[in-house]
């Protein structure tokens, strides 16, 4: 198919949120009406970097990130594409500026927010934001990335500045294994691997996990086909019904409420489509709490062994 | 136009805010007829490049009625100036009107910036007056705030980015009339001093004692802009200005006269 992916591993690891930044300074070359805002995060977001190659381009804030809002939704009427950069866990916090001030009158407004899920670690559950997807999706027009690595994340930011509305870059803090440079199209879900007795869809750095799922899965003798989203909307109904089809049974894994992310976009476009086993592994109606990255995703069942034992025991 | 001729405006978006309120059976025209004036002024004498038949130039000036409510204000004062026609005022507030509750800039033409949730309009202008500057658009941006709208913590958040980022080329309109919907500011929430909150938040403040006098409205908008200093021009209003009976009432906050007093209402603003 022509949405397979064929992921060959550099070796490297690097987090989205660091590849974000990397990302932004590239793009900063290519393009000077870039600009950048943060709310005091700029060393946490990975945007000093832009802030050193750019200066008389990024612009902070101050602790206010319902003002950065905002105040990029004025920017971008003057020309500029802001990036407004900062935790996902404050999607909330500015979540009527993004949804009046940006997303109603379709201003051209980007949103870097990093730091998202359960893998933020040990700042704790006040910070993991497990609803930043869910919040996101409802706006009419804001279209919605979750990158896998570093590569997919410079895609993603390009693709943020040559589209003409909002744009959200969900991004992690927990280093991920870094891929060659792979086939990037928005709105397109990626085959990593096919499969015949069940279907992975997974988005974000929790595809790392899913690998070891897959292959812990192979060892038991089940065939995993594995589907990648790196955008969430546009959402690619197309090779979700068709390999929900072609596997029947149907695993949704995202570092994500079960409630309003990837696998309610899986569930809401398989609805109506015929008979599938379905479950939902991800954040369970639940906030998260302090602890190691690794430690945390073995507590919310999201390592790869504990995916695997998941989907064995699907009924 | 001389002072006269824009207080016949005024007089007649006054009028249009009745109309257009009445036969929407909805809307707010307690501090639409309070702030009139200013935005006569605006549309009418003080911004450069305002042009109905062109009014995306990128180097006009813009304004932004952070107070969104008082859109019927904001809508007579554009179909005064030639943006659209009488015979939008038929679809304020309905189906498929340009002229919805709350100013859209998607659907109603020179409308720069779509309103409604307070304290963001101040933010949103103070994002077009430091994109100004950054990309050297000589253009000024006014915005007017509300009083109760003031309560909104956007409202100094927006303030502190305005002086921190020198915005010399930003005017920020407060119309002072005292009420919004509960109550009196007093008794919802106190505004305490608060010029002397706004001085203290590093405006340059040009007092105007009434903000319901052409002249005066004019005179502080053409007071010299302080250079690195955004500028509060706080005007001492009257909400319902104009029409005897909604005249400092709170009461007309959001709502809309029934026929009758309509009628008495544009028998009050006749020229």
């Amino acid at each position: 198919m022509s949405n397979t992916i064929h992921l060959t591993p550099t070796g490297e690891k690097e987090s989205t949120r660091v590849a974000y930044g990397k990302a932004l300074v590239q793009l900063g070359g290519e393009n000077d009406r870039v600009v950048v805002l943060d709310a005091d995060l700029a060393a946490a977001t990975m945007t000093n970097a832009f802030r050193s190659a750019y200066p008389e381009r990024h612009y902070d804030c101050g602790i206010a990130e319902a003002d950065m809002v905002d105040i990029a939704a004025g920017m971008s009427t003057m020309g500029l594409i802001p990036f407004c950069s900062t935790f996902a866990v404050f999607a909330g916090r500015c979540y009527d500026q993004i949804r009046n001030g940006v997303c109603y009158p379709h201003f051209n407004v980007k949103f870097g927010f990093s730091h998202a899920g359960i893998t933020l670690g040990e700042d704790g559950g006040s910070h993991q934001a497990i609803e930043d997807l869910a919040l996101m999706r409802v706006l009419p027009g804001m279209t919605i990335f979750a990158p896998t690595d570093a590569n997919e994340t410079l895609q993603c930011v390009r693709a943020a500045a040559e589209i003409d509305g909002p744009v959200f870059i969900r991004t992690a803090r927990l280093p991920s294994p870094v891929y060659e440079p792979h086939a990037f199209e928005v709105g397109k879900g990626y085959v990593v691997k096919d499969g015949a007795d069940c279907v992975i869809f997974t988005t974000g750095i929790m595809l790392e996990h899913t690998l070891e799922a897959v292959k812990a899965l192979g060892e038991k003798g089940v065939d995993a086909a594995l589907v990648t989203f790196p955008t969430i909307k546009p959402f690619d109904e197309e090779i979700t019904r068709a390999y929900a089809k072609k596997c029947g049974r149907v695993f949704v894994v995202e570092e994500h409420s079960v409630i309003g992310g990837l696998g309610d976009a899986v569930a809401s476009c398989l609805c109506g489509s015929g008979s599938f086993v379905f479950e939902k592994i991800g954040i369970n109606d639940c906030f998260g709490q302090s602890g190691k990255p690794a430690d945390l995703l073995r507590e919310y069942g999201l390592s790869g062994a504990q995916i695997a034992e998941r989907i064995l025991q699907a009924k | 136009m001389n002072v006269q001729e824009l207080q016949a405006v005024a007089r007649q978006v006054r009028r249009d805010i009745i109309i257009m309120t009445n036969k929407a059976g909805a809307g707010h025209p307690g501090g639409s007829l309070s702030c009139t004036e200013a935005l006569v002024a605006l549309y009418f004498d003080v911004m450069q490049g305002v042009d109905p038949k062109d009014d995306k130039n990128p180097n006009r000036d813009r304004f932004v009625l952070s107070k969104g409510h008082a859109a019927p204000a904001l809508y007579g004062t554009l179909c005064e100036r030639g943006f659209f026609g009488r015979e939008e005022f038929d679809g304020f507030r309905q189906l498929h009107g340009i002229l919805q509750g709350h100013p859209d800039t998607k659907k109603c033409p020179g409308v720069d910036a779509s309103t409604g949730s307070l304290g963001q309009g101040i933010s949103i202008a103070v994002g077009m007056a430091l994109g100004a500057k950054h990309t050297g658009n000589p253009c000024h941006v006014y915005t007017m705030i509300g009083d109760g709208e003031s309560d909104e913590g956007l409202v100094w958040e927006a303030s502190m980015a305005a002086a921190h980022y020198k915005l010399d080329n930003l005017t920020v309109i407060f119309d002072y009339n005292g009420m919004q919907i509960d109550g009196t500011n007093e008794q919802v929430m106190s505004l305490g001093d608060v010029r002397a909150k706004f001085a203290a938040f590093g405006y340059d403040i040009v007092e105007v004692a009434d903000g319901n006098d052409m002249q005066q409205v004019l005179d502080a908008l053409h007071t010299p802009a302080c250079p690195g200093k955004p500028r509060l021009v706080f005007l001492h209003t009257l909400k319902g200005k104009g029409v005897s009976f909604m005249e400092g009432q709170v009461g007309w906050h959001g709502k809309a006269p029934n026929a009758e007093q309509a009628a008495q209402a544009l028998k009050e603003l006749e020229g």
